[in-house]
């Protein structure tokens, strides 16, 4: 079973994140990272790799100056390789250019399955995934807590408000995966050496024979009218605990009237 | 005068309350309501489709087996040719939402902005608002092609109101086979057992985070949201962790909600959880760490460990309970 993954290359989380004034999209200059939400899919794709008997993993990314840093910590984790698409081009795509990359990859190296994040962490738009099983013209199953594959179908178990669904579905399909599902592995000493020596294949928009009109600014037929600040919100009353501090609780709870 | 669809989620013929609540908003524009909707009950939901505001309600019938995403978003790209476009299409950010839209917007070949909070209409153009950086600060934005806009807004963004509208003309439509793509089949539905009420619907909402310690000790969190008649939520950590499931999780990447009162429990206050629940009425922050950035925004913070605070803390309301 060869599975791909998406994965996203972003700015760390627990950094300064800021606007690009000129453009007010999220500045992605620097090192990128692998997204967390993304380790989830990568550890799943190794596990159902290896629980259909073998088959690749491959990772699939689209990232400015051709980032790899967050593809190399994903090769580690054991992904066989990468396909980067990197172009300047690409710079402005919003969530549904993204997918016709995304998906022109996938019609590249035809894989049995596509896993990815529910949503990513920087822009979290939370629609690439089902983007691409549409221009596809695949099955999508999406939240899955729980995913187990046969050699022609996956069975998932799908978050839902009230539960889940156990969904199942023929191959090939998109499944996303939410965080938390499965315990994602660190990267060995090996696995960190082995990964600097995996292939990652570099493509740009033409190599992939898309329209260039359809990613980029011009793709996303969105623009940002303002940015301002939002309004604070100021803190009230910060008391350290002597023991009491739960009776100042109750005490609130009762003044709001919520006892 | 034009008009704005929104898409109506429901469930046992009871409307999702987000749907309700995108009715209001829509509501508020010079344009005729009208919603789409789908599944088994979707009749009985009508009357208070309508009650919200609804004038007209599109009926995508029971879809069996399938998942709504690949024939809803076929059903609506065929009312579309034959009704006419929409100024604007409204669809709550759920599960099931998003898989409609995202497919929709390949369909129809249009984009679509997600994590919206709010919706003006300035010059014609419908201008989005959207909370970024942790609810630091707001985005504005506006589709600069044709229409229709397809917007994915998040729950809580306008407050359900009735409008005492009279039971709606409903419109059967026909959602299509579409193939491959409608592959999916739904075997089972669990439903879980909830003794309390939702989370982005509860009036208070406890939540947990990494300061816990130990998945064990999220019995507390439950504990005293079962006690307050509350809901239990998470931080995105102790989701990611696998202590509990995404369900629960609350911020950016999760829920958001709007409670009385939100007590969160050894959770640091992350910007992406803060734009979850910055807007409570009142947040209390138990937190070891007196830097911790939940502090700032809590209109009570104790500091203190949870594991000291909390058992007393349910011990004296189950005292006066």
């Amino acid at each position: 079973m060869n599975v791909a993954v998406c994965v996203k290359q972003i700015p760390d989380p627990a950094g300064e994140l800021s606007l690009d004034p000129s453009t007010n999209t999220l500045v992605r200059e620097g090192k990128l990272i692998l997204d967390d939400s993304d380790s989830y899919g990568v550890e799943m794709a190794l596990q159902l790799a290896e629980s259909a008997g073998g088959g690749d993993v491959t990772l699939i990314s689209m990232a400015p100056n051709g980032e790899t840093s967050g593809l190399r910590t994903a090769l580690a984790m054991g992904a066989a390789g990468a396909v980067l698409v990197s172009d300047d081009a690409l710079a402005g795509s919003d969530a549904l250019g993204t997918a016709r990359v995304l998906a022109a990859v996938v019609q590249r190296i035809q894989p049995d399955l596509v896993l990815a994040a529910t949503e990513s962490t920087d822009g979290y738009t939370g629609t690439t995934p089902v983007q691409l099983a549409e221009l596809l013209g695949w099955p999508s199953v999406t939240f899955a807590k729980h995913v187990e594959v046969t050699p022609d179908s996956v069975a998932v178990r799908r978050q839902t408000e009230a539960g889940y669904d156990e969904v199942t579905s023929p191959l090939p399909a998109v499944v996303t995966v939410t965080a938390g599902v499965v315990e994602p592995r660190y990267p060995s000493f090996k696995g960190i050496m082995a990964a600097r020596s995996k292939p990652v294949e570099e493509l740009t928009v033409s190599d992939l024979g898309i329209d260039v009109s359809r990613v980029g600014w011009a793709g996303a037929r969105q623009e940002v009218v303002s940015v301002q600040a939002a309004e604070e919100r100021q803190s009230g009353e910060i008391v350290t605990d002597e023991g009491d501090a739960h009776e100042k609780i109750v005490g609130y709870l009762e003044r709001i009237k919520v006892l | 005068m034009g008009k704005i669809w929104v898409l109506a989620e429901q469930s046992h013929g009871e409307p999702a309350t987000v749907s309700l609540e995108l009715l209001t908003a829509a509501r508020g524009f010079d344009a005729d309501v009208q919603a789409v909707t789908w599944g088994a009950g979707a009749s009985d939901a009508a009357a208070k489709l309508g009650e919200y505001g609804a004038v007209k309600v599109f009926d995508a019938g029971d879809l069996g087996e399938s998942l709504p995403g690949p024939r809803v978003s076929a059903a609506i790209a065929s009312l579309i040719e034959s009704e006419g476009a929409p100024d604007a299409l409204l669809v709550g950010q759920t599960y099931d939402g998003r898989d409609v839209a995202g497919r929709l917007s390949v369909r129809i070949d249009r984009p679509l902005l997600t994590n919206v909070v709010g919706l003006a209409r300035q010059d014609g153009s419908f201008v989005s608002e959207h909370a970024i950086f942790g609810g630091t600060q707001v985005l504005n934005a506006k589709f600069t092609g044709d229409g229709p806009g397809i917007f994915v807004i998040r729950a809580k963004s306008f407050a359900a109101e009735p409008a005492g509208g009279s039971v709606p003309e409903v419109v059967s439509i026909e959602a299509p086979d579409t193939g491959r793509s409608d592959g999916a089949r739904v075997k089972a539905r669990h439903e879980e057992e909830r003794s309390g009420p939702q989370l982005d619907e509860a009036e208070v909402v406890v939540s947990g985070g990494r300061g816990l310690g130990a998945a064990e000790d999220y019995a507390m969190i439950e504990e005293l949201a079962k006690l307050l008649k509350g809901a239990a939520g998470a931080s995105r950590a102790i989701v990611d962790a696998g202590w509990v499931p995404y369900s629960h999780q609350v911020g950016q990447t999760g829920k958001t909600v709007k409670p009385t009162v939100y007590i969160a429990c050894g959770i640091s206050g992350a910007t992406q959880h803060m734009v979850g629940m910055k807007s409570a009425k009142n947040i209390i922050a138990i937190n070891k760490d007196e830097s911790a950035p939940i502090f700032s925004i809590a209109d009570l913070g104790v500091v203190g460990d949870v594991h000291k605070v909390l058992p007393k803390l349910i011990e004296a309301i189950k005292a006066k309970q």
